[in-house]
Order: structure tokens, then C-alpha cells, then sequence
């Protein structure tokens, strides 16, 4: 019997204990952890919880009774994906997420990180990007494209932010590729900051490096700032989410690419004539929709390209499944079965041709799952603005 | 000084104010915006803990008030205006036309036989239909027919086949101006709109349904006349789970207060589904158990005990439903032992929680004091609960605030007897 019981319930000697470890995680950025009441809704809306031992409500009860070793040991801390499930449903008002980053970031003033982490880290840290690649490739794949750099003297306006996974990565250097095609086919003036270009640090802030994340905060306002940027679109909703929620700045307008290309649309601006005749479903990305509650702008993009018949996915807007790109996944790996594989599964059942997706790391995670589960030949993961650069 | 008073709200606490001011020899005005009295206590089926069947024991109450001599009943109406000029309050009611003469209908029925239309049954909570010609329940008080014109389609045929020629298609509202010296409102609740949690599909899973709901399947004089079946195929469900604290206790439907009674009537109807299908299986998922009151600890001990009703301390985070069976699967954390369950229900019931009234027209005529959670607010929690901060104006029941009825009935006396202070 007492093999089933959580380990909270032995007994402790009280000299074992850390009765400052509320505080400590209070001053890390779990303000509301001790509101909790240990209902469980936060581990069983994760999405990781449901299929690894990660216990969202057993971490904060271990934190809030002071078990200092098994919060700190628990591996499962690096598997949340911040998709922030948890934090749309507490009934507190805890932000469990917010708690599992404070945990992170206690460990990393530690230094106690996984090797890939701690690699994605320092890569940010020397070259700007999680990949530790040199910052003199940052515009390759603007290479044949008519974009305009940021100049000194210069008022920038509206800055295309681009991001590191669009940056660097083959395969979402295309979305990068069909943006910039389809913001010159609207007539839009916009830059590119070029290989000045640092992380937005979202992912940076989501691992715990609260340290790192204020350092480019700091960097990227000054850069904004020296180049006279007032507006800024991104490619991803991670970006979107640093610059919108959690960078602190007033004077700046943050949108995603969605939302600015709905408002070209809407304005007659963004002039989509060729036919795309296919069955397009929408993978709703969690920074973009749970985070932030945009659902309605990237399905009237779609909806306004000729040909495209819109399929609904069940399960959709604030009950989307997530990629498990976010939270710094994309360096932490997980085994067993992917939610995006059954995903990908279920957008086949309802018939949809291709998966439509606004993010570069739903992007990569479902092309991936498409191949693991042989439905390479049935559908295609494609970036909404490849859809809309097809209808130029 | 007016020997009169006004009642706002005909539910059990209104009835209870009623008939206490009208048997101390005042003059009462009851009234109420439906049809018939009786409020959401007319629908359940029985009440906690003790199993009283509810209709039983409040249709007498109900019926006192429909008769009594210095009780003058209101129902289908409401409150337009009310000013205070010196001690007194000049109300101005609407008597919404019902089309039926009242004088003159017998409540036999016939008219409703042979109405052509049927519409959603509001009393049955939408399950089931009534006539477009109908009474809410066939114990109304008063038992008068009500033309609902929004379905009615003008056949004329209740007209034809009225005996007592009690059809008035013709007839207008009728404005009247009544003087009193007190006001009692006890206008009662609404049951959270499960829609806004949209983790649990609700209005979207036909076999994801609320705790009112559950107390028409359960009533014999029901829409299934009391057979327990599922609404999606009417087949009778063997597993049943409960989901506690739905838009209470939570900081995302912006209700932070429990609601006090949901941990009991789920307790009830889980008991009263044991008595009509013996064999299911039930499992309540809960964030604490509130059990506070008398008789309740037993009750909820013979639930487990007796009725081997299972309880599981977790919030349930989802309920996503199998498209081919229509089941559901609740998504939910056994915080005793930190399992996730998958556990599947042939039919979910959301104990939904007790909100102030939406559409809440009383506040702007009258404007006494509303709290945070919505609710009326009295001069003094503790020491002055049923009086309110404008004078001549008391709240009992519901409307103060979420209760069970032996505190709705209890608050609904205290306010009688302050009222009547200022009646003498």
C-alpha cells in the first residue's frame, strides 16, 4: 500500500527540510505559489504529465513542504513545454507554469541543466542563437530576396523580426523566404535588423537563464531603440509572445505575422488571385493562441486564399494539442509517442490535405511526425504564409 | 403607516416571507416573474439529506400562498419602478398578458391536448418539450394556462376547444400601481453556464450534462418520467462520474466562492441513481468535501458506505468525448496518489455552481447593495443579515446569497419579521 502513496506522505525530520524554499521560488517568479490548494488540474491538463511522471500539483506540494532534494531532482522539470494549459485553468490563479520556470531557473543558477540545454544556452549566449551558429549566416536566406537591412541614420518603422529557427533552419527558412514575398507583394516597407539580430529569449526566459533573458532583453531594446524600430512582426508566436508580454516595453507594437497580413487583407492590401485548391486544416500554435488569445487572425488568412476549403480540427483554439517544441523542447527530448503524432492521425480522418501551421516549431515537430507515422504521400505541414505566397 | 408589504420572487424563500407576513394579518403582494411559484425548488426531485420528495413538501406551502386571504399572488409579472416617498414605496408592476383570462380558466388542460406546437420545456431544463399553451408544472399555483407567443403560431384551436371560453388573444399587459411599507427580495439564483468551460463541453457533448438537469431525469413527473437514460441515444447509463465545483471556486469563471450545496446535491443524486439503477457505477471528483450542515457528514458517510459511492480528491481538467460511442473521458489527477486517470463515463454530470441572476433589471430599479460575487449584500454579515442598507428593503434566500432550503426558509422568517416591524 504504501508504494502507491506520493512520497510526501513519509516522514521527514524537520532539519531536512528547506522552509525557505517558497520564498526563494517566490523571488524567483512563483509569486502565487503558496495559493495553491493541490486541486490537480495543473498536472492533468499537461500535456506532458499525462504521458511521463512530470506532476505539475507534486512539484509545488514538495516546494510549499519544503522536499528541496525531490523538487530539484525531478527530471521531469525540463520535459514542461510551457504551453501554459495549466495556467489558463488553475482555479488559484498559482500559474503553475510560472512556478515550473522559477524551479528551472533555481537550477540554473546552480548550474544544474541537461547537456543540451546548457548547449542551446551558451549558443545563445556567443552567436545569438540556440544553435551556436555563426552569426555571419544569420541572412542567408534573404539572399536572393529584395529585403532591406536596418541602416545607421535610418528610421526603421516596422521591423521584420525573424527569429532563430527561421534564421538558421533549412526548412523554416522557407516560411522566412514566402514572408518576405508576401510583405513586398503588399507594398509593405519593412527591415530586417540583419546579423545584428540576437534571440528574442523567449525560450531563454522559459528554461530558468532569467539572467541571460534580462542581458537580451536589455540588448535588443538598445538595438530597437538606436534603429528607430516602433513596430515589429515575427514569424513566431515566441517571439510575439517575448516582445508583446514579457520584454516590459510601452512604446512598442508587436504583432504576428497572422495578425498584420488579416489586416492587409482586410485593408484590399494583400492581393491573393491564384487558386490553392486543397482541404487546409489549422494546428492553433499554444504561444499564439493559448498564450495569447489570437484564434480568429490566422483563419481568416486562410480563409481569404481562393480554393482553400477550411476543415475545423476537433479540438481546436484553447483545447489545441501542443507541438512540444515550446519551453526549450526543442533541445530536450522526450520518449514514447509524440501528441503530434496521433495529431497527425486525426487531420488525415477529417481530410485535410494539408496542416496549416503559424509557427516554426509546430512546423518542424509535425513535418517530423508526418514521417514517423507514414503520411508522407496523405499530407503536408505548410506555414500559413506558404499557402498565401502560393496565391500571390 | 402602509399594512402592507411586497414579496419579489415566488421560490421557496418568497413563499416563506409571504406566508409569515400574511399570518400575522398584513396584507402581502406576491410576485413573481413565471408563470407559476416555486422556483428552483419546484424542480428537483428530492432534497438533502433527509430525501424529502421536494414537490411534496412545497406544494402545500405553495398552495397556502395561492389561497391565502391576504396574500394577493402576482405571478407572470414584474416589478417596473419603484419610488420611496416618505415611509412609503409606490411600486409599479406589469401584469404580463398570459392571453388566458384568469378569471376564467379552470386548468383542465384541453387546450394544451390540442395545441399543435410543441417548444423546449424551460421547467424541464430544455429536455423534453411543452405546448406552446401550457402550465410550467402540473402542480402550478396559479394553475393557469400561459400562452408563450414567441411559438405560438395563431392556429386558434385552444380558443376552439376552451370550455370555459377562457382564451384571450386580445388581451394586453396591464399596469397597476400597489403602496407598501416593506419589501422582502428573494429573487433567487441561476445555475452557472457551464458553456464558458469549455474544457468540459458542455452544450457541445450531449451526455455531459448538469446537476439540474439530472434532477428532471430523476423527478417521475419528469421528461422520462423519471427513467435514467442518456441523451444522446437513450440507453441507460452505467457509469456515471460527477465533476464538483464547476464555476465555483474558481478564479477563471471570476466566481471565487464555493456555492455551498453542490458537494451535497451531487452526494443526493448519486444516492438516488444508486435507488434508480442499482448496479451503476459512480465516482464524484472533488476538491474538498463541504459537509458542514445537520445530517450532512452521516449523509455523505452512508453515500460511501451504503451506496458504495466512490470519491476521488482531484480536480478534473478535461472531458473530451469518443465520437463513436458518445461516451466521455474525464481527464483528472488522483491527487491521493498522484495517478492520472483516463476514466470513462457513459454520462458526466456537472454540479454547477449558483450565480446571481444575469439579466438582474432588480438592481437598477432598486438599488440596494450587490457584493462581489453578485449577490445582495445586508447591513451586517454576522449580526444583521436579512436587512440591507436601504431602509424598508430585507433579502432572504438565494439572492443573499448561495443556501440550502432549511437556510433559505430560516432567512426568509427573519426578514418576514423585520418587514413586519415596520408594517405596524
Amino acid at each position: 500500500m504504501k508504494e502507491h502513496l506520493a512520497k510526501e506522505l513519509e516522514a521527514r525530520y524537520i532539519d531536512e527540510l528547506d522552509m525557505t524554499l517558497t520564498d526563494s521560488l517566490t523571488k524567483a517568479g512563483a509569486e502565487k505559489i503558496n495559493l495553491c490548494i493541490q486541486c490537480g488540474t495543473c498536472s492533468a491538463s499537461c500535456p506532458i504529465g499525462t504521458r511521463t511522471a512530470l506532476r505539475t500539483r507534486q512539484v509545488i506540494r514538495r516546494a510549499q513542504l519544503g522536499f528541496r532534494d525531490e523538487v530539484f531532482s525531478n527530471k521531469g522539470l525540463w520535459l514542461c513545454t510551457t504551453c501554459s494549459t495549466c495556467t489558463q485553468r488553475c482555479p488559484r490563479d498559482v500559474n503553475p507554469m510560472e512556478v515550473l520556470i522559477g524551479v528551472r531557473s533555481l537550477l540554473v543558477e546552480g548550474g544544474n541543466v541537461p547537456t543540451t540545454v546548457r548547449d542551446a544556452l551558451e549558443g545563445v549566449f556567443k552567436y545569438g542563437n540556440p544553435w551556436g551558429i555563426s552569426r555571419s549566416k544569420r541572412t542567408e536566406w534573404a539572399k536572393d530576396l529584395r529585403v532591406k537591412q536596418v541602416s545607421e541614420g535610418e528610421k526603421a518603422g516596422l521591423l521584420y523580426f525573424v527569429g532563430c529557427a527561421a534564421s538558421y533552419d533549412p526548412r523554416a527558412q522557407e516560411v522566412a523566404r514566402a514572408l518576405a514575398k508576401n510583405l513586398n507583394a503588399s507594398g509593405t516597407n519593412f527591415s530586417i535588423m540583419g546579423e545584428k539580430e540576437s534571440c528574442c529569449g523567449n525560450e531563454i526566459y522559459a528554461l530558468g537563464e532569467k539572467g541571460l533573458f534580462s542581458i537580451l532583453v536589455e540588448d535588443n531594446l538598445n538595438l530597437f531603440d538606436r534603429y528607430g524600430v516602433t513596430e515589429i512582426i515575427t514569424t513566431s508566436p515566441h517571439c510575439f509572445n517575448a516582445f508583446k508580454n514579457r520584454y516590459g516595453s510601452k512604446d512598442l507594437t508587436v504583432q504576428h505575422y497572422t495578425q498584420h497580413l488579416a489586416n492587409l487583407i482586410d485593408k484590399g492590401e494583400l492581393k491573393l488571385s491564384k487558386k490553392v485548391e486543397k482541404k487546409v486544416t489549422f494546428q492553433d500554435p499554444c504561444y499564439l493562441g493559448k498564450h495569447n488569445n489570437v484564434y480568429d487572425e490566422p483563419r481568416r488568412v486562410i480563409e481569404n486564399i481562393p480554393g482553400v476549403e477550411f476543415l475545423e480540427i476537433p479540438m481546436s483554439k484553447g483545447r489545441s494539442v501542443c507541438c512540444e517544441g515550446g519551453g526549450g523542447r526543442m533541445w530536450v527530448d522526450v520518449p514514447g509517442q509524440r501528441a503530434t503524432e496521433n495529431r497527425v492521425k486525426e487531420a488525415v480522418s477529417i481530410g485535410a490535405d494539408i496542416l496549416a501551421v503559424a509557427c516554426p516549431f509546430c512546423l518542424l515537430t509535425f513535418e517530423d511526425a508526418i514521417k514517423t507515422t507514414g503520411n508522407e504521400g496523405l499530407i503536408q505541414a505548410m506555414d500559413i504564409n506558404e499557402l498565401v505566397a502560393k496565391a500571390l | 403607516m402602509i399594512e402592507a408589504g411586497l414579496v419579489i420572487g415566488g421560490g421557496i424563500a418568497g413563499i416563506q416571507s409571504a406566508l409569515d407576513l400574511a399570518d400575522q394579518g398584513y396584507k402581502v403582494y406576491l410576485i413573481e416573474k413565471n408563470p407559476s411559484i416555486g422556483g428552483k425548488m419546484a424542480q428537483l426531485d428530492k432534497t438533502f439529506p433527509t430525501l424529502d420528495c421536494a414537490a411534496c413538501i412545497m406544494t402545500p406551502k405553495m398552495v397556502d400562498a395561492g389561497r391565502h386571504p391576504n396574500i394577493v399572488l402576482l405571478a407572470y409579472s414584474e416589478v417596473q419602478d419603484i419610488r420611496k416617498v416618505g415611509d412609503i414605496f409606490k411600486v409599479k408592476i406589469t401584469l404580463k398578458p398570459r392571453y388566458v383570462d384568469e378569471t376564467k380558466c379552470t386548468g383542465c388542460g384541453v387546450c394544451a391536448q390540442h395545441c399543435p406546437v410543441e417548444a423546449p420545456n424551460e421547467f424541464d431544463e430544455r429536455v423534453g418539450v411543452r405546448k406552446a399553451i401550457y402550465v410550467p408544472f402540473p402542480q402550478a399555483v396559479p394553475l393557469i394556462y400561459t400562452i408563450d407567443k414567441d411559438s405560438c403560431i395563431d392556429c386558434g384551436l385552444c380558443e376552439k376547444v376552451c370550455q370555459a371560453k377562457a382564451i384571450d388573444r386580445q388581451q394586453q399587459p396591464k399596469e397597476i400601481e400597489v403602496e407598501v411599507g416593506a419589501i422582502v427580495v428573494s429573487t433567487g439564483f441561476e445555475l452557472f453556464d457551464a458553456r464558458e468551460k469549455e474544457e468540459y463541453g458542455y452544450g457541445i457533448y450531449p451526455n455531459v450534462i448538469t446537476g439540474l438537469t439530472l434532477e428532471r431525469l430523476l423527478s417521475a413527473s419528469g421528461p422520462t418520467g423519471g427513467h435514467i437514460v442518456r441523451p444522446s441515444d437513450g440507453k441507460i447509463p452505467l457509469r456515471v462520474s460527477f465533476v464538483q465545483c464547476v464555476g465555483s471556486r474558481d478564479e477563471k469563471s471570476g466566481n471565487s466562492y464555493c456555492s455551498r450545496v453542490c458537494c451535497m446535491y451531487a452526494t443526493k443524486e448519486a444516492i438516488l441513481l444508486k435507488e434508480h439503477v442499482p448496479g451503476i457505477d459512480e465516482t464524484i471528483f472533488y476538491m474538498d468535501i463541504r459537509a458542514y450542515g445537520k445530517g450532512f457528514e452521516e449523509f455523505y458517510q452512508r453515500a460511501k458506505q451504503e451506496f458504495g459511492i466512490k470519491y476521488i480528491r482531484g480536480r478534473v481538467a478535461e472531458i473530451i468525448e469518443d465520437t463513436r460511442t458518445q461516451n466521455l473521458f474525464l481527464t483528472v489527477e488522483n491527487t491521493e496518489t498522484g495517478e492520472i486517470l483516463e476514466q470513462e463515463a457513459d454520462i458526466v454530470v456537472l454540479s454547477a455552481g449558483l450565480v446571481s441572476p444575469r439579466n438582474n433589471d432588480l438592481a437598477k430599479i432598486l438599488p440596494i447593495p450587490v457584493g462581489d460575487d453578485g449577490f445582495f449584500v445586508s447591513s451586517h454579515p454576522k449580526l444583521d443579515p436579512v436587512t440591507t442598507k436601504m431602509e424598508g428593503v430585507f433579502i432572504a434566500g438565494t439572492a443573499e446569497g448561495p443556501k440550502d432550503i432549511p437556510d433559505a426558509v430560516t432567512q426568509a422568517s427573519a426578514a418576514a419579521m423585520k418587514a413586519s416591524n415596520l408594517l405596524k
